[in-house]
C-alpha cells in the first residue's frame, strides 16, 4: 500500500508553511509525525494534492520552561515528552499519559500536535490537553490565535484549527503542590487504541476539592470534558460515595461507537470504572 | 510526478536514489536498493517487521516518506554484522532460539540493538516495553525476550553461556 500521488514541500521556516497552506488552500495538508494521515493515505481515504511535511521546522520541537507554564513545541514527538524532565516536574500528566500511547518506535515519530489536531476520538492527547486546561497557539495567514483545549473539538476529525492554520505550541500551566493527576486507560494491547479512558486532573484545599477536570477519550465523538461529574466533586471533600456519582455522571456523557473493542454498554461502564480509578490516584497524590 | 534526487547513508555507505514523494522508505530500501532485510509486515505500524534506525530510532519504515530520509545516517539490519562476525543480537536470537519462521526477526534484531544502546542493562519487564512495537506471528516471544538478555549480557560482559 502506498499513498496516491502528491506533491511533496518539506519547509523549513514556519512562515514558509503557512505561506504554502495559503498558496495551496485546501489542496494542502500538513504533515506532522504521519502515523494517522499516511495510514489514511494509504487507503485514499485522503488524498492532498500537496503534503507540507513540518519536520525540518527545528524551531516547532522541544519543551521549554515559561515560568508558571510549561511551553511545548507542536513538533514534539512522544518520547521526546516522555524524557524531558521539565514535564516530569511540572506537567507529569503529560509524559506518563504519553508513555500509554502506542509502542517505541511510533512514539519516536507521532508528535503531540499531530494528536492534538487529527480530532480522532482515539487520540489520548485531547483528553489530556482538556484536564491540564492547555491553551493551543496556532498560526495562520492571518496571524496567531490562541484557542482553550477545552472547547477545540467540534466534532470527528473536526476542531476550530482552519485549513490555512497551523498549531505551533501548547501552554500548560504548572501542576502545583496540591495538584493530583491520573489518566487511565483501558486497551486490549500494546499500541491500541483506548476501549475508555479518564483524564482526571483536581486540586485539594485541605481535604476539600478546590478545582477538578475530568475528559475521556474515545467514548463519543471527540474528547467529551465531563462537566456534571466534575460539579459533583467541586468544592466537596471527596469520598467514594462521591466518586461513584461522578463516575454514573460521566457514564450519562458517554456516546461511544461500538467496535471491536466493545459494545456501547461495556464501553460506557469501562468509561466509568476509568474515571473512578483515576480520580483516586488523583485524590491520592494530591494528598502528597 | 516529479521525482527527487535524495541521498543519505546506508549502513556506513552514502547513498543516493531517485524517488517519487509518494514511495515509503521501507520500499525504496527493498526495491531500489536491494536490501531486502527490512520486511513488510502489516504496512500500517503495528508490526514491527520494517523497523529500521534512523539518526539513532528506531522507526517503522512503512510510514515514513523515503524523501523524509534525505540527510538521515540510517542503519538496517544487513548493517549490524559489517565483517561478517554476528553482532551480539543475532548470536543472542541464535543461541536462544528467538525466532521461529523468521519473518518478525529482522524488525526485532534492529529494534533490540536500539533498545540495548537506550538501555544496556535493562529488566525483563523494560525489554517487554521496549519490544512491545514488534509483533510475532508465532507467538516466541519468551525466547526473543531471553535472546535479548543474552544480548545484553554479551555486550557488558565479552561471553556470556545460553540458558
Amino acid at each position: 500500500m502506498i499513498p496516491g500521488k502528491f506533491e511533496y514541500h518539506a519547509p523549513e521556516t514556519l512562515a514558509d508553511a503557512v505561506a504554502l497552506l495559503g498558496q495551496y488552500g485546501e489542496d494542502g495538508k500538513v504533515l506532522a509525525g504521519g502515523h494517522s494521515l499516511l495510514p489514511m493515505m494509504k487507503l485514499r481515504f485522503a488524498e492532498p494534492a500537496h503534503l507540507i511535511d513540518l519536520n525540518r521546522i527545528k524551531d516547532l520541537r522541544g519543551v521549554r520552561d515559561g515560568g508558571n507554564k510549561v511551553l511545548i513545541g507542536a513538533m514534539t514527538v512522544e518520547n521526546d515528552l516522555i524524557a524531558a524532565d521539565l514535564l516530569w516536574a511540572k506537567c507529569p500528566l503529560v509524559p506518563e499519559a504519553a508513555k500509554q500511547i502506542a509502542d517505541p518506535q511510533v512514539r519516536n515519530r507521532g508528535t503531540i500536535g499531530g494528536d492534538v489536531c487529527h480530532g480522532d476520538p482515539g487520540n489520548d492527547h485531547p483528553a489530556i490537553m482538556i484536564a491540564v486546561d492547555a491553551t493551543f497557539v496556532v498560526v495562520g495567514p492571518e496571524g496567531e490565535r490562541k484557542l482553550p483545549a477545552n472547547g477545540f473539538y467540534l466534532g470527528t476529525y473536526w476542531t476550530q484549527l482552519e485549513e490555512s492554520e497551523v498549531l505551533t505550541e501548547i501552554q500548560i500551566p504548572a501542576f502545583n503542590d496540591n495538584t493530583g493527576w491520573a489518566y487511565h486507560k483501558l486497551k486490549r494491547k500494546t499500541g491500541d487504541w483506548a476501549t475508555a479512558a479518564s483524564a482526571v486532573v483536581l486540586e485539594l484545599d485541605g481535604d476539600v476539592c478546590s478545582r477538578v477536570n475530568i475528559a475521556l477519550t474515545n467514548v463519543g465523538p471527540t474528547a467529551l470534558k465531563a462537566e456534571e461529574a466534575e460539579a459533583v466533586l467541586a468544592g466537596q471533600v471527596v469520598d467514594e460515595n462521591l466518586i461513584e456519582q461522578a463516575a454514573q455522571k460521566a457514564m450519562a456523557i458517554c456516546d461511544p461507537a461500538e467496535d471491536l473493542r466493545g459494545d456501547v454498554e461495556y464501553k460506557t461502564h469501562m468509561a466509568g470504572e476509568m474515571t473512578r480509578r483515576a480520580i483516586r490516584q488523583a485524590v491520592q497524590r494530591a494528598r502528597g | 510526478m516529479k521525482k527527487t534526487h535524495i541521498t543519505f547513508t546506508l549502513n556506513g555507505q552514502p547513498v543516493e536514489v531517485l524517488v517519487e514523494p509518494r514511495e515509503l522508505l521501507v520500499h525504496v530500501l527493498r526495491e531500489q536498493l536491494g536490501q531486502t532485510g527490512s520486511h513488510i509486515g502489516c504496512e500500517t505500524s503495528h508490526c514491527g517487521a520494517c523497523t529500521v534506525d534512523l539518526d539513532g530510532r528506531s522507526l517503522k519504515a512503512c510510514t515514513l516518506l523515503a524523501v523524509q530520509a534525505d540527510g538521515s545516517d540510517l542503519l538496517t539490519v544487513e548493517g549490524l554484522a559489517p565483517g561478517g562476525e554476528l553482532h551480539a543480537v543475532q548470536e543472542g536470537f541464535v543461541q536462544e532460539h528467538g525466532l521461529q519462521c523468521g519473518y518478525c526477526t529482522p524488525g526485532m534484531l534492529i529494534r533490540a540493538y536500539r533498545l540495548l544502546q537506550e538501555n544496556p542493562n535493562p529488566t525483563e519487564a523494560e525489554i517487554r516495553e521496549g519490544m512491545s512495537g514488534n509483533l510475532c506471528r508465532c507467538t516466541g516471544y519468551q525466547n526473543i525476550i531471553k535472546a535479548v538478555q543474552y544480548a545484553a549480557k554479551k555486550l557488558a560482559e565479552g561471553e556470556v553461556e545460553a540458558a
